[in-house]
């Protein structure tokens, strides 16, 4: 009966800090309404690749919202802030061989397959090409439709070790919104921290009082009871950490103006480095008794050991990649089932559907904040239980008795 | 920029700045705020603790202070029934004493009375016998100067002891 309220104690602590958020989905709303405009254009703007590249002319325009909705959740190179007013972010490309190349994206702009931005860079349906030219200067195609020469290196890359491949360390949207909210982080929890310094042993004031509650939540309900009461403190920096960029990302990711809008944690990147960080969390710091009962589990007959010994060492890595999968997972989808509900009036084009899909986003907005933070929790909570694993001591000694029960 | 093939730069951007943060705020912001939060806990906690001693305290100091005016209270009773009973002790010492001291007056009056009186009936006697004798002898004087008286006298003395 104990966990299953301390899970709705829990449940309704989130509730309440989604509503912190609550004036904020008022105003998205309202931004809703503003996109009215904006689509339009965008969505222009995509089907002017496409036709471009299928060589037709510009015939009746027809929505695509699949390829608007993709673009939205997809990284880019400009910051969109409404209607047709972007600004430009930097480029940064390394080449092998060839050293840094710095510049703004703005150069982009009026470059096509006749015209590479300065003379070898090719922007291709979201993503960079060096390509390869013929002997009439035209770039050569392969029979996917891709550019034939090196492109910008993805995770892929590095793994199969293609050489074919240039490296992008452009601040992109995505890393402008990492940016911005390690910024914010360091600048609210420095002044927070500040706070304490100058007013030690009072009742916290203001901002300190805000993220008080949500500190302490994150030390009482999550690192305590998942890792122990003697272990926990070691962990918690890395654990307040990971729920509070989670968090403010998420959040981020919802204001669909600038200088939100980055979708950060739902980027694939991203929950992937987190992820990685919380499996090295687990590995360096596994003391012997988990690799003992990892590795060579006591009691267990041999035949069994053969299968149960591989399925644990993936165990290790199944859980980091579950981690990696939902939160991506999670906010993506919040995202695409956004965009597709605004997206449904521009389709019918009726204002009695716009009425109706203003009302229906605003509910997922509301849900959405709820699962930004549900989804920072969860991925916390995750990985302190990892970790709570990895650290727990063994039976053997003094404790013998007092673990028993909770292991058989 | 596909999305389950990250790129290599959003990946490298992400662990630098995911690091600094992680360090940053370890340093200069979870370790203080965690520290801050656990002293004032302990200082709360340590001074309801004194808050609840000081209570105890000041309730044994009022009870023990009860105790306190109370024993004053009957010793003050005490010495106030002592000295009442040194008072009436007292007047009756002096009473006693005085009633003897009359008694012993008294009595040394008498006795110096009666001793006087007994002077005075001594001498008295002595001065009657002593009158008694001149009184006499100036009588038997005067008889032995004339012979009839003598013989007179003589006689009648003699008839009266014939009487006898």
């Amino acid at each position: 009966m104990k966990p299953f309220n301390s899970a709705i104690r829990n449940l309704i602590i989130l509730l309440v800090f989604a509503l912190y958020m609550l004036p904020l989905t008022a105003q998205e709303h309202q931004e809703n309404q503003e996109y009215a405009g904006h689509p339009a254009a965008e969505v222009h703007h995509a089907e002017e690749h496409t036709t471009n590249h299928e060589g037709d002319t510009h015939g009746e325009e027809k929505l695509d919202f699949g390829a608007f909705i993709k673009h939205h959740i997809a990284d880019d190179y400009v910051f969109h802030i409404i209607g047709d007013i972007s600004f430009p972010l930097p480029v940064i490309i390394y080449e092998p061989g060839k050293g840094l190349d710095v510049f703004m994206s703005s150069a982009f702009h009026h470059a096509d397959e006749n015209h590479l931005t300065r003379g070898k860079y090719y922007y291709h349906h979201g993503k960079l090409y060096i390509p390869e030219l013929d002997e009439n200067g035209h770039i050569v195609m392969d029979e996917h439709g891709h550019p034939v020469g090196k492109h910008e290196a993805t995770l892929g890359d590095l793994i199969s070790g293609n050489k074919h491949v240039f490296y992008n360390f452009s601040i992109t949207k995505n890393v402008f919104g990492l940016l911005l909210a390690v910024i914010l982080l360091l600048v609210i929890f420095l002044s927070v921290a500040k706070a304490y310094k100058q007013n030690p042993g009072r009742a916290p004031r203001g901002l300190q009082g805000a993220m008080e509650p949500l500190i302490l939540f994150v030390q009482n309900e999550i690192a305590i009871p998942f890792i122990g009461e003697k272990k926990y403190a070691k962990f918690l920096p890395y654990l307040l950490t990971l729920f509070f960029f989670i968090w403010i990302n998420n959040l981020l990711g919802l204001i669909p103006i600038f200088p939100g809008s980055a979708n950060v944690t739902g980027n694939i990147a991203v929950t992937m480095t987190l992820a990685l960080f919380s499996l090295i969390m687990v590995l360096i710091n596994g003391n012997k008794h988990f690799w003992g009962h990892l590795l060579n589990p006591p009691g267990v007959p041999f035949p069994v050991k053969i299968i149960l010994v591989p399925i644990e060492i993936i165990g290790i890595f199944t859980k980091p990649f579950s981690l990696m999968i939902r939160l991506f997972a999670n906010i993506t989808a919040g995202h695409i089932i956004i965009m597709s509900i605004i997206g449904i009036t521009f389709i019918v084009q009726s204002y009695v559907v716009g009425v109706i899909t203003s009302v229906f986003s605003v509910a997922m907005f509301t849900l959405e904040l709820l699962v930004a933070a549900i989804q920072a929790y969860i991925f916390t909570l995750l990985t302190a239980q990892m970790i709570g694993g990895a650290v727990e001591e063994g039976h053997g000694h003094g404790d013998h008795h007092e673990h028993e029960g909770v292991h058989h | 920029m596909e999305l389950l093939n990250p790129n290599v730069g959003l990946v490298f951007w992400m662990m630098i700045s995911f690091l600094i943060l992680l360090f940053a705020l370890t340093k200069f912001a979870w370790k203080p705020i965690v520290s801050a939060i656990k002293k004032r806990e302990e200082s709360i906690s340590n001074a309801l603790n004194a808050a609840a001693e000081a209570e105890k305290r000041l309730q044994s100091l009022k009870s023990e202070n009860e105790n306190l005016l109370a024993q004053a209270r009957k010793e003050r009773d005490e010495i106030l029934k002592e000295a009442r009973e040194v008072r009436e002790r007292m007047i009756a010492d002096a009473k006693n004493k005085a009633q003897e001291e009359a008694d012993r007056l008294i009595a040394t009056a008498r006795e110096n009375i009666y001793n006087e009186k007994m002077k005075a009936m001594t001498e008295l006697r002595n001065q009657v016998a002593q009158l008694s004798l001149e009184i006499a002898e100036k009588i038997l004087k005067e008889r032995l100067a004339d012979d009839a008286k003598q013989k007179e006298t003589v006689e009648k003395i003699l008839k009266e002891v014939t009487l006898n």
